[in-house]
C-alpha cells in the first residue's frame, strides 16, 4: 500500500487528554478529531460536517472550545484536552450531563457531546448566564432534533443545581 | 381505552439510552471498527442523463490496491427493492440523475479514497434531461415509463361540477414548496461483513431494518436466513434513513462479498446532502367555490410532486399529500387530482410529514386568500368551515371523535394574544420600519400507514421474560432520537405493573426481533405500542395460567415468576400480531373510507417580524397547540413538537436547495442554512388529550404533526405583516424583496361568479 505521505513525515506529538498524558506518532496535519477517535479510541467526539460548521466535534483545548475537525494534530502539542469521555467522574454524571438527561436535551445524541462541551465552556466563562447568553454561547453547535429550547432549559437547570450544591 | 394505573405512562421517565448519549458511550456506525476492515467509496455519474460508453481508470493510481465493483459484480438482481424495483443499485448502461452510483471502490486507508474516486471517469453519451415538473408534464422527453408519471390519484366526493354555478365566490391560487434536506447530524453509514456460510451482515444507521433486509436478499441473491441487518445508534433520521440506507447497505455488501473483508461506507456531509433523498418539491392549484357567507361549497385541487429519477416512495408520499390536501375542513364536494412526476434529479423521498406539509401549506395559504376574497377574517373563515364530529373528510371518513376545532382555535389565539397583537401591529406597522404580523394554521395529521397499509404490514411484536427477572421488548422499531425505546418500555412496564427500570428493549437485529414494520408514519407509539401492550398481557397470562403468578402481584413476585419460568422451561416469550380495528373500511381503488385509524389535530399561531432593511423574516413567538391523544411522556412529546416546529421554521424561512442540472449546488452546512440556537423564538407547546381507542393508552401519532403547520402559519403572518401575497416556500430575504418589488402583479384571482361561469 502506498501511503499518501512518507512515514518519516510523522511526528511525536504529546498532550494530555482527560487528565491522562498521551503520546502519538502522527502526521502533523492529521485532524485532531481523527487522532482522538481512531488513535486514542475516544469516539465520543463526533464528526458532523468536517468543516467547522456544526460543532459536533467540539472539545476543550487549554480551556478553549474548538472544532477538533479543524485542528491539526501538531497544534495540540503540549495542550490539555477535555472530551465528553472526561466529564463524568467515577460514574457520577457532570451536572450538565444530568440536566441534559432530565430536560430532554439529548434526542438522537449525535450533537450532544459537542453541545455539552460548549455548555461546559459557557458556564466556565459565565456561571449564571441569561437565556440570551445561553443562546449565544451555544450558537456554534447545530442540533437538528430538539429545536434547542430544552437544551437551554438543561443549561439553566445545571446552573441552578451547581448553586444548590 | 386502557387506563394508566401505575402512572408510568404519562410520566417523564429517563430516556432509556440517554445516559449513553450524554456520556459519549453510545456507539454509532462510524464509531465501530472491525479487524481487517476496508473503507468503501462511491463513484457517481456526474451527468444528469445519458448512456455509459465506458469506465476509465486513470493510470496514476495503483488499482491493484483497490477492490473495484460495478454492476457486473452484483450477485442477485441489480435493484433497490422497495415498491417498484426500478432503481438500480449500480448504474448499468444508463444514467438517470447526476448522483447515480456507477463504481464502488474499497481500500484499507480511507484517506486514499477521495483521490481514487476522482481518478475514475464514467464516459457517457449525454441525453436530453428534464429538471422541472412542468418539463416533465410536457412529455417532450420521456425519461420514465411511457409518460413520466410514477403515480396518480383521484378522489371525488359529491358533485363538484354543479357547485360553480351556485357559488358567490370562486377563489383560485397556486402554491409551491421546495426541496428540503433532512440534515440529520449523523451522516449515513453502513458496515458489511460477508461470510460464505453465515451470509451477509450489515450494521448501520437506519430506520427500517426489514426494508434493508428485503433489499439485500434481492440484491445479493441470498435467502432470508443469510441476511442479517442490525441497527446501530442512529443520529437523527427524519425519514431520511427510510429508503436510502438500503442503497448504502447494498454497496457495502457488494464490496464485502468481493473483498472477503468487512467494508465500511460512511458518507461525508457533501455526499450525504447531494446524493441522498430530500423532501419532494410540490405545486398545488386550488379552485374553491364559496357561498356569500364564506362556506365552502366545493373545490378542485390539482397537486403535483417532483419524484426525481426513480419511483422509490413517491407513490406513498403522494397518497398522504393527496389525503391531507383538503385540510381540517368540511368539503361537501371535492375533486382532488394528484400525480408524482419524474425528473432527472436524485429521487426525492420520505421526510417527516411525508407529503402532508406540502399540501397543508397550500390549503392553509389558500384559506387566508379565501378569507381576503370573501371579506372575513382568517379566524372566522376557518371557524365556519372546520370539520365537525359526524361530518366526513374528503375520503368520506366519518369523524367519530368529539373534536372541537373551534375550541382549539380559541385557546390557541388566547395563548398567542392574537387579537390584541393584530390590532397593535396594524397601527404600529404604518410608521415602523419593522413590520409585524400574525398568522394561523389549522391542520390534521393521520397516524399510521394509510388505508389498508397497516393490514399489509402485519406487524409482530415480541416480549421476553429474562433469567434475571426482567422483561425485554423485541421489535424492529428503531430509536433515532424520537423516543421509541423509552415509550415502548413505559407501555410494557405500565401494562405489567412493574418498574420502568425492569424493562429493556433489544437492539434491532433482524435475526432476533420479529418484523414490527418500519419506524415511520407516526405509527410507533400508537400501533406498535398497542402490540407491546397486547404482548405484555400475553406474557402475564402465560405466567398466571402456569400458576406461578397470582392475579394480584407485586413487582418482586413478577420478577420471581419470570426467573422461575425461564429456569424451568427455558423460554418465556409472548408475541402479538396486528389486527385491524373493527369497523374500519378502506377502498384502495376509489380512495374512499377510513384513511387513518386516528388523526392528530392542531392549531398553530405564528408572530413574525420583517425588517425592511434586510428583508429577513423572523419568527418572534410561536404557539403550538395540538390534540395528540394521550401524552405518553411529557418531556419527549414536547421535544418532538419543538424540534418539528424548528425544522418547519427552516422549511419556511431558511432552507433552500439550489439546483443546477439536477444537482444540489449548496450541499454544505455553510451554504444550506438550518436554524441555529439564536434563530428560534419561544415555542409554547400546549397539549389537549381526547385520547384514541385504537392506540396504547390512547396514544395517537406525534412525530410528523409539528412539521405540517408552522410554514403556512409563518407565511400567513408574513403576508399579514407586509400585505403582499407569498405563495412559495422557502421564503428567504431575497424572495421577499423580489415579491415586494413585483407586488403590482397580483396573483389573487377573484372573479365575480357571473363572469367565471
Amino acid at each position: 500500500m502506498t501511503p499518501l505521505l512518507p512515514d518519516h513525515a510523522k511526528q511525536e506529538i504529546s498532550f494530555t487528554v482527560n487528565g491522562v498524558p498521551r503520546s502519538i506518532h502522527a502526521y502533523p496535519m492529521a485532524r485532531l478529531l481523527d487522532i482522538l477517535r481512531e488513535e486514542l479510541e475516544l469516539p465520543g467526539t463526533k464528526e458532523g460536517c468536517g468543516e467547522g460548521e456544526c460543532g459536533s466535534c467540539s472539545i476543550l483545548m487549554d480551556g478553549v472550545l474548538v472544532n477538533s475537525c479543524l485542528i491539526p494534530a501538531l497544534q495540540a502539542q503540549g495542550s490539555t484536552i477535555v472530551t465528553i469521555e472526561g466529564l463524568a467522574k467515577d460514574d457520577r454524571l457532570h451536572p450538565l450531563q444530568q440536566a441534559f438527561l432530565e430536560c430532554g436535551a439529548a434526542q438522537c445524541g449525535i450533537c450532544t457531546p459537542g453541545m455539552i462541551l460548549a455548555a461546559v465552556h459557557l458556564l466556565e466563562k459565565i456561571p449564571r448566564p441569561s437565556l440570551e447568553q445561553i443562546r449565544e454561547g451555544l450558537s456554534g453547535n447545530l442540533c437538528r432534533c430538539t429545536g434547542y429550547l430544552q437544551i437551554f432549559d438543561a443549561v439553566a437547570k445545571a446552573c441552578r443545581n451547581e448553586v444548590a450544591e | 381505552m386502557a387506563r394508566s394505573d401505575y402512572g408510568i405512562v404519562g410520566t417523564s421517565v429517563p430516556r432509556k439510552e440517554g445516559r449513553d448519549k450524554v456520556t459519549g458511550t453510545a456507539r454509532y456506525v462510524d464509531d465501530i471498527r472491525m479487524p481487517k476492515m476496508l473503507y468503501g467509496a462511491t463513484v457517481r455519474s456526474k451527468v444528469p442523463r445519458g448512456k455509459i460508453k465506458g469506465i476509465f481508470f486513470s493510470p496514476d493510481i495503483d488499482w491493484d490496491e483497490y477492490i473495484i465493483a460495478t454492476a457486473e459484480d452484483i450477485p442477485g438482481k441489480n435493484c433497490i427493492a422497495l415498491i417498484l424495483d426500478d432503481q438500480p443499485c449500480l448504474a448499468d448502461g444508463v444514467i438517470n440523475h447526476p448522483e447515480e452510483p456507477v463504481v464502488l471502490l474499497a481500500h484499507p486507508d480511507k484517506h486514499q479514497l477521495a483521490k481514487a474516486v476522482e481518478a475514475v471517469v464514467v464516459e457517457t453519451d449525454p441525453l436530453p434531461a428534464i429538471y422541472s415538473m412542468e418539463e416533465s408534464e410536457r412529455k417532450k422527453e420521456i425519461i420514465w415509463g411511457t409518460d413520466n408519471i410514477f403515480k396518480t390519484f383521484l378522489i371525488e366526493k359529491g358533485a363538484v361540477d354543479q357547485v360553480w354555478g351556485q357559488a358567490d365566490f370562486i377563489v383560485e391560487g397556486e402554491y409551491f414548496t421546495g426541496a428540503q434536506e433532512h440534515l440529520y447530524i449523523e451522516n449515513n453509514g453502513m458496515i458489511a461483513v460477508f461470510d460464505p456460510i453465515a451470509g451477509i451482515t450489515v450494521w448501520g444507521s437506519l430506520q427500517c431494518p426489514f426494508y434493508v433486509h428485503k433489499a439485500l436478499m434481492v440484491l445479493c441473491g441470498l435467502t432470508e436466513d443469510k441476511v442479517r441487518v442490525v441497527q446501530t445508534e442512529t443520529g437523527g433520521a427524519f425519514g431520511g434513513k427510510e429508503e436510502y440506507p438500503s442503497m448504502i447497505a447494498g454497496h457495502a455488501a457488494i464490496l464485502a462479498m468481493k473483498a472477503g473483508r468487512p467494508v465500511k461506507i460512511v458518507y461525508d456531509r457533501l455526499e450525504d446532502m447531494v446524493a441522498t433523498t430530500k423532501r419532494h418539491p410540490s405545486r398545488t392549484r386550488h379552485r374553491t367555490a364559496l357561498s356569500r357567507d364564506g362556506r365552502i361549497l366545493g373545490g378542485e385541487i390539482d397537486l403535483t410532486i417532483d419524484g426525481g429519477a426513480y419511483a422509490t416512495l413517491s407513490s406513498v408520499v403522494l397518497s398522504r399529500a393527496t389525503i391531507h390536501s383538503g385540510g381540517p375542513y368540511f368539503w361537501p364536494s371535492i375533486r382532488i387530482r394528484s400525480k408524482a412526476v419524474a425528473t432527472n434529479a436524485p429521487p426525492h423521498g420520505a421526510f417527516r410529514g411525508f407529503g402532508a406539509p406540502q399540501s397543508l401549506f397550500a390549503i392553509e395559504r389558500h384559506m387566508d386568500r379565501i378569507a381576503k376574497a370573501v371579506g372575513l377574517s382568517p379566524v372566522e373563515l376557518r371557524r365556519r368551515n372546520f370539520l365537525q364530529p359526524g361530518q366526513t373528510t374528503t375520503t368520506e371518513q366519518v369523524i367519530r371523535e368529539p373534536i372541537n376545532l373551534s375550541a382549539l382555535l380559541d385557546k390557541s389565539l388566547a395563548h398567542a394574544g392574537y387579537e390584541e397583537k393584530k390590532k397593535n401591529f396594524s397601527l404600529e406597522n404604518k410608521t415602523s420600519h419593522v413590520k409585524r404580523g400574525m398568522g394561523i394554521a389549522a391542520f390534521l395529521h393521520g397516524a399510521g400507514f394509510t388505508g389498508s397499509g397497516e393490514r399489509y404490514l402485519d406487524s409482530v411484536v415480541g416480549l421476553e421474560g429474562t433469567a434475571d427477572g426482567k422483561v425485554r421488548i423485541l421489535v424492529s422499531s428503531t430509536e433515532f432520537g424520537q423516543g421509541t425505546n423509552t415509550v415502548l418500555c413505559q407501555i410494557a412496564a405500565e401494562t405489567l405493573g412493574i418498574p420502568y427500570e425492569c424493562v429493556t428493549i433489544a437492539q434491532p437485529d433482524t435475526t432476533t426481533v420479529p418484523n414490527s414494520g418500519p419506524t415511520v408514519a407516526s405509527r410507533t407509539a400508537m400501533v406498535i405500542g398497542n402490540l407491546v401492550r397486547s404482548a405484555a398481557i400475553g406474557l402475564k397470562q402465560t405466567l398466571q395460567l402456569d400458576g406461578i403468578l397470582d392475579q394480584r402481584y407485586t413487582p418482586e413476585k413478577f420478577a420471581n415468576a419470570c426467573r422461575n419460568y425461564v429456569e424451568e422451561k427455558g423460554v418465556l416469550r409472548a408475541l402479538a400480531r396486528y389486527t385491524a380495528p373493527e369497523g374500519i373500511y378502506w377502498d384502495d381503488v376509489k380512495y374512499k373510507g377510513e384513511a387513518y385509524a386516528a388523526y392528530a389535530w392542531a392549531v398553530y399561531v405564528a408572530e413574525v417580524s420583517v425588517d425592511l432593511t434586510t428583508y429577513a423574516a423572523k419568527v418572534e413567538d410561536f404557539i403550538a397547540l395540538q390534540e395528540i391523544g394521550k401524552v405518553m411522556h411529557p418531556v419527549l412529546a414536547k421535544g418532538q413538537i419543538i424540534g418539528g416546529v424548528a425544522q418547519a421554521i427552516g422549511l419556511a424561512l431558511y432552507e433552500k436547495v439550489l439546483w443546477q442540472d439536477g444537482r444540489m449546488l449548496n450541499g454544505q452546512m455553510t451554504n444550506y442554512i438550518i436554524p441555529a440556537s439564536c434563530d428560534l423564538p419561544s415555542i409554547r407547546v400546549i397539549f389537549e388529550e381526547i385520547g384514541n381507542p385504537h392506540g396504547a393508552y390512547g396514544a395517537k401519532g406525534i412525530g410528523e404533526l409539528p412539521m405540517d403547520g408552522p410554514a403556512p402559519a409563518i407565511v400567513n403572518a408574513v403576508v399579514d405583516a407586509l400585505g403582499v401575497p407569498f405563495d412559495s416556500i422557502p421564503l428567504l430575504p431575497e424572495d421577499i424583496l423580489e415579491a415586494m418589488v413585483s407586488h403590482s402583479i397580483a396573483k389573487t384571482v377573484v372573479v365575480p361568479a357571473e363572469s367565471a361561469r
